[in-house]
């Protein structure tokens, strides 16, 4: 018996504007029931790759497969059995929130009745219940994500595409959505997600790949990428001035495996941070504060482009 | 059956529509009921006690058909280039149901079929009005009514696909300044086109409105032949065929880059 087709392939597939190359022949697959990630800062290509998949940008060149079948040709079939949260709210403002899932459920041809019965569910599972008549404009950027997040599952998608989810949110907000994304990773959806926040990869992700500058620089599962490309602990020291920085720089070099030096402070990178952290006290290095903590994804990033996300 | 994709697009205006049906009406039906009522009856007095009629017909039956192809054409204007800056830049509503089986052209579609249809349904009612107030003269006036959806449509048309080439809403004015208003007041609407100075008369030619105007006017005082309406067909389809075509690569390239 033959594997089984991954959800979505991409080989050396590119995206140009013009002369500007916005995707520059990445390869990724994507297998059903997993939460796939493409992390990276503003313009690494990511938004992109989510409209080519999404069915909404021609690709320039190279090859992409949808649910097994060709966007160029089967553009309407693919969409039809995709959800889509876009990056900036495409939500109609002057309609209900429950108007929006329902107008939304007409554009695939869903039988008016069915789309209530489901907008009400889905309203319910988004947290948005006592809001279904409130016009969109009155609520919240949180609560307006959701109700993307809901709108986008109005045709029972078996993939859910989202570009930077959580993008201006503030902290509570994104855990309500990261909360349902879990609910659905659960219910065996398939998530394809954009995000420049680490800690986002790492809650949401199984697999993901690092883009940088349209290209793929890193792919495995978050534990992976960091073993693979950092140490187990980092120590973060910050200086008072540049002087106690500048002096602390040589000290830093003699411990640890290696080091990146940040505009705003050094990170050692470790197998021991506790110990390390000791060596450059007792070595006379006075920086203003000192933290110990586990490598994260941004490390990863900082380590294979040497700049931090955030840039 | 699956219910074709522009329907789809066409019932998501009218939900919008719903909402704001309110202004619309002072908008469609109020505005030309009162210009039936200032310059028909108004004006229109006057005008027949010099001359008697106009055209052969008393004025407030000349203007009405005039009013109600103008109405359409400035609706149109109106809902072709702002609604579809709003759905491509402002709240990017269009984006949303290309991520869907719709397609850019299909969101075109539907945003003319609508602009077409509300112009019907306002033609309608203001050929109701008009013929309570006697301004009606023939059976044959109820084909008015198509008539200014097709006027309608031949502006909405090429608006709609011009709309979506644009970034900022600044050319807007300017279309109905130097546009849109020139043809309100220079073609045939309130006066004959007999009454311009001859070398401009044959320039009316190139007016969507007179055309819409002239169908109407045939229509509702009873009066066209079959071929000069033929022709006005004609030209109302081609803008519209014209629009068509222009609007499915501006959507295109504007919705999926």
């Amino acid at each position: 018996m033959p594997a089984a087709a991954p959800l979505i392939e991409g080989r050396r597939l590119t995206k140009r504007f013009g002369d500007f190359v916005a995707v520059d022949g990445i390869d990724f697959r994507v297998e059903r029931g997993q939460a796939f990630g493409f992390l990276g800062p503003n313009g690494a290509g990511k938004t992109s790759t989510m409209r080519m998949i999404g069915c909404v940008s021609p690709i320039s060149d190279g090859e992409l497969r949808v649910l097994d079948m060709d966007p160029t040709v089967d553009g309407t079939r693919i969409r039809g059995r995709l959800g889509v949260v876009p990056q900036e709210d495409t939500l109609d403002l002057e309609l209900t929130v429950r108007d929006n899932v329902v107008i939304y459920g007409r554009y695939f041809d869903l039988p008016r009745p069915v789309i209530r019965e489901w907008a009400d569910e889905l309203l319910e599972f988004v947290h948005l219940s006592d809001r279904r008549d409130d016009r969109v404009d009155l609520l919240s950027g949180g609560m307006r994500r959701r109700l993307s997040i809901a709108r986008a599952l109005i045709n029972r998608p078996e993939l859910l595409l989202l570009d930077e989810p959580t993008t201006g949110l503030d902290p509570q907000a994104r855990h309500l959505v990261w909360g349902r994304l879990y609910q659905l990773k659960r219910q065996g959806v398939t998530l394809v997600l954009t995000t420049h926040y680490m800690d986002e990869a790492e809650q949401l992700c199984d697999r993901l790949v690092i883009m940088d500058d349209g290209c793929i620089a890193a792919e495995g599962s978050p534990r992976e990428l960091i073993d693979r490309h950092s140490t187990r602990e980092v120590v973060e020291l910050r200086f008072r001035t540049d002087e106690d920085r500048e002096r602390a720089l040589p000290h830093v070099a003699a411990v640890g495996e290696r080091y990146e030096a940040l505009a705003d402070r050094i990170l050692v990178y470790s197998s021991d941070g506790e110990a390390d952290a000791d060596r450059l006290t007792n070595d006379g290095v006075r920086p203003d504060s000192v933290l110990v903590r586990r490598s994260s994804l941004e490390d990863v990033f900082l380590t294979l482009t040497g700049r931090t996300l955030e840039e | 059956m699956a219910t074709p994709l522009t329907v789809r697009v066409v019932e998501h205006q009218a939900a919008i529509f719903r909402r704001f049906w309110r202004g619309s009406v002072t908008f469609y039906v109020l505005n030309p009921v009162m210009f039936l009522a200032a310059i028909g009856f108004g004006l229109g007095g006057l005008v027949d006690e010099t001359s008697g009629h106009v055209a052969g017909v008393p004025y407030d039956a000349f203007v009405a058909p005039g009013l109600m192809a103008a109405g359409a054409m400035l609706g149109a204007g109106a809902e072709s280039m702002w609604p579809v800056m709003a759905g491509t830049k402002w709240v990017r509503t269009f984006h949303a149901m290309v991520a869907t089986p719709v397609r850019p052209a299909d969101v075109y579609g539907g945003v003319v079929v609508w602009t077409a249809a509300r112009a019907f349904v306002g033609a309608s009612i203001f050929l109701v009005v008009a013929a309570i107030l006697g301004a009606v003269l023939s059976p044959w006036g109820v084909l008015a009514v198509p008539a200014a959806a097709l006027c309608a449509a031949a502006f909405a048309a090429p608006l709609t696909a011009f709309a979506a080439t644009q970034e900022t809403d600044a050319r807007f004015p300017l279309i109905m300044r130097i546009g849109i208003l020139p043809l309100f007041l220079f073609s045939g609407t309130f006066f004959p086109i007999s009454q311009l100075p001859d070398v401009l008369q044959p320039l009316c030619v190139l007016s969507p409105l007179w055309h819409g105007v002239e169908l109407c006017r045939g229509a509702t005082t009873g009066s066209i032949d079959f071929w000069p309406a033929v022709a006005h067909i004609a030209v109302l389809a081609a803008c519209v065929i014209a629009g068509w075509r222009w609007g499915r690569r501006s959507f295109s390239r504007k919705l999926t880059q």
